[in-house]
């Protein structure tokens, strides 16, 4: 059972992100993280090989040198080796070329698996598992909070807007899994020392058989403004004559 | 312009956004189209075309809804080859994500997500960082232009027109029906939707557990017409089901009150219910970001204060 987790290097989660002139997001110099919504997925994989008790889990990760840092903390959790697609021609890439980029670097790889969180923290578009899984020619498992295998069959609890649905696909396949679903395990002290000693393989866009073509971003920020200011807001300190207030507002709210 | 909707369709009928999304096409395209797939979609026509479609192709098959997206994007991309729009929106929903992500691996096209406007064949709008700033960005590559619009960005109104359903052959190749949907199940909440609500009543980490948000549904009880909901922090934890989540991942809500307790104001939170025509918001937190945005901010324990507003609603109720 081997398993791919797609994991993605984010501007601190906690943090104020800051936009450069070129209306991206600064990631240069940021502090920055393992996005928190990878670590779900790892720990899935990472229950689903203990349990088979054979195979690998290899995080596959696209961006800056920085990026490392993450790759890191999800070997330091337990997965097996990395790889990191690095190359200038990737900055500022869009949905496509992330998509085209990673269907590249798993081909290359022997799996039954690949897992990613349903978003990722910084740009929230949500739709890459989706399409690296149709350039590939795999089913698509998204918004899986349970995943149960038995032998090569994967039964997925989808989350829905009124409750989940019973999904069940052959291997390999892509799922994406929400935040919530697992409880990622933290790195032990014997865990963060043996990541430095993992492989790491570090690839360019060319040893993906990729041009500078390829990942031609297809969107550009034309016009950046701030939003009108909330008017006329009021903070008080809670004493007794707090729930009158809050019922006036209900009452001019035609709600009470 | 030929601007064409992926139209999520039940047996119940178009889903809201979808009606959202319509009303916006109609704006922007002189050739509207709308695409449905899987059980209910002629019966959606009706309403599709009031709102907005004058063609709609459509499929009442049950392959749609059994199998994950796979069929959907082998007929779409189909259409999408044959008809050529310009322009293809969606409402932001699983299985629309799910449609406009695959589409976009057979046209190569861009995909913009979590728009709040589309400007022109060309551009489209988002709101970023919480909803602080307002980003317009261009798009090229090849047609169509996939676009997916955030829930509540528009209002749907009919226009009253009546659409030609077109019926879309639903032979799918056997290798396309892999992921097979072979049961749903209902967890909704009592009480009205989180969407339709006039009053959400929201809690966040500074509940402390699940047991607290009791102190919510006694106060959502009390209002009438209330729904419950949640941040992600709250849902994370397990306390609540994901279906209460408000925000980025989960729902976008615009009620005529929002009141929350507990929140401090993640951007990912704001993104959910900034929109809200009145904002309360109770936390202990006296830097807290909701209170930015907050009409009237309560700085105080919500153990106290919840349980007090929710008497002296009743009271009023009452009459003592």
């Amino acid at each position: 059972m081997n398993v791919i987790v797609l994991t993605k290097w984010v501007p601190e989660p906690e943090g104020t992100p800051k936009l450069g002139d070129d209306g991206l997001l600064v990631r240069e110099g940021a502090d920055g993280a393992l996005d928190p919504g990878d670590e779900y997925g790892l720990e899935a994989a990472l229950q689903l090989v203990e349990t088979v008790g054979e195979g690998e889990v290899t995080l596959i990760s696209m961006g800056p040198e920085v990026a490392h840092a993450a790759l890191q903390r999800g070997l330091a959790m337990g997965a097996h080796n990395g790889v990191r697609i690095t190359d200038d021609a990737l900055r500022g890439s869009d949905s496509l070329a992330t998509a085209r980029v990673l269907a590249k670097a798993i081909e290359r790889q022997d799996f039954d698996l690949v897992i990613a969180g349903v978003e990722s923290t910084d740009g929230y578009t949500g739709t890459v598992p989706a399409t690296i899984a149709e350039l590939l020619s795999l089913p698509s498992l998204t918004f899986a909070r349970e995943l149960h295998l038995s032998d090569d069959t994967l039964t997925i609890e989808r989350q829905t807007a009124t409750g989940y649905d019973d999904v069940v696909s052959p291997l390999p396949a892509v799922v994406t899994v929400t935040a919530g679903a697992t409880e990622p395990r933290y790195p032990s002290l014997k865990g963060v020392m043996a990541a430095k000693s993992k492989p790491v393989e570090t690839l360019s866009l060319a040893d993906l058989g990729l041009s500078a073509d390829d990942v031609q971003p297809t969107q550009k920020v034309v016009n950046v403004t701030d939003a009108p200011p909330k008017q006329g807001g009021e903070t008080i300190e809670a004493d007794d004559t707090t729930p009158a207030r809050i019922v006036e507002v209900l009452v001019e709210a035609k709600v009470l | 312009m030929k601007v064409w909707v992926w139209a999520d369709v039940t047996e119940d009928g178009p889903s809201s956004g979808t009606l959202e999304v319509l009303t916006k096409a109609r704006d922007l395209g002189d050739e509207v189209a709308a695409v449905a797939l899987g059980p209910g979609a002629k019966a959606a026509a009706g309403p599709l075309g009031e709102h907005g479609a004058t063609t709609v192709f459509a499929s009442d098959d049950a392959v749609f809804d059994d199998h994950l997206a796979q069929p959907a994007v082998h007929a779409l991309a189909g259409l999408v080859e044959e008809h050529q729009p310009d322009v293809m929106l969606f409402p932001t929903s699983y299985d629309a994500r799910d449609v406009a992500g695959r589409l976009q691996a057979r046209t190569g096209s861009t995909l913009m997500a979590n728009a709040t406007d589309v400007l022109g064949p060309d551009t489209a709008r988002t709101e970023i960082l919480g909803g602080t700033k307002i980003v317009d960005v261009e798009l090229s590559g090849p047609a169509p232009k996939l676009v997916l619009i955030r829930p509540q960005s528009f209002e749907a109104k009919a226009s009253g027109g009546t659409a030609e359903v077109i019926e879309v052959p639903a032979d799918i190749p056997g290798e396309l029906k892999n992921a097979e949907r072979t049961e749903r199940h209902e967890e909704e909440s009592s009480g009205p939707r989180l969407e339709d609500a006039k009053v959400v009543v929201a809690g966040g980490r500074g509940l402390g557990g699940p047991e607290a948000f009791e102190l919510l549904d006694k106060l959502a009880a009390a209002i009438g017409n209330a729904a419950v909901g949640a941040s992600r922090a709250a849902v994370d934890a397990g306390w609540v089901p994901y279906s209460y989540q408000v925000g980025q991942t989960g729902k976008t809500v615009k009620p005529e009150v929002y009141l929350c307790a507990g929140i401090s104001g993640a951007l990912q939170h704001l993104v959910g219910m900034k929109g809200a025509k009145r904002i309360v918001a109770i936390t202990k937190d006296a830097d807290a970001p909701i209170l930015k945005i907050a009409d009237l901010g309560v700085v105080g324990d919500l153990f106290q204060v919840v349980p007090a507003l929710t008497e002296e609603i009743e009271k009023r109720r009452t009459g003592s």
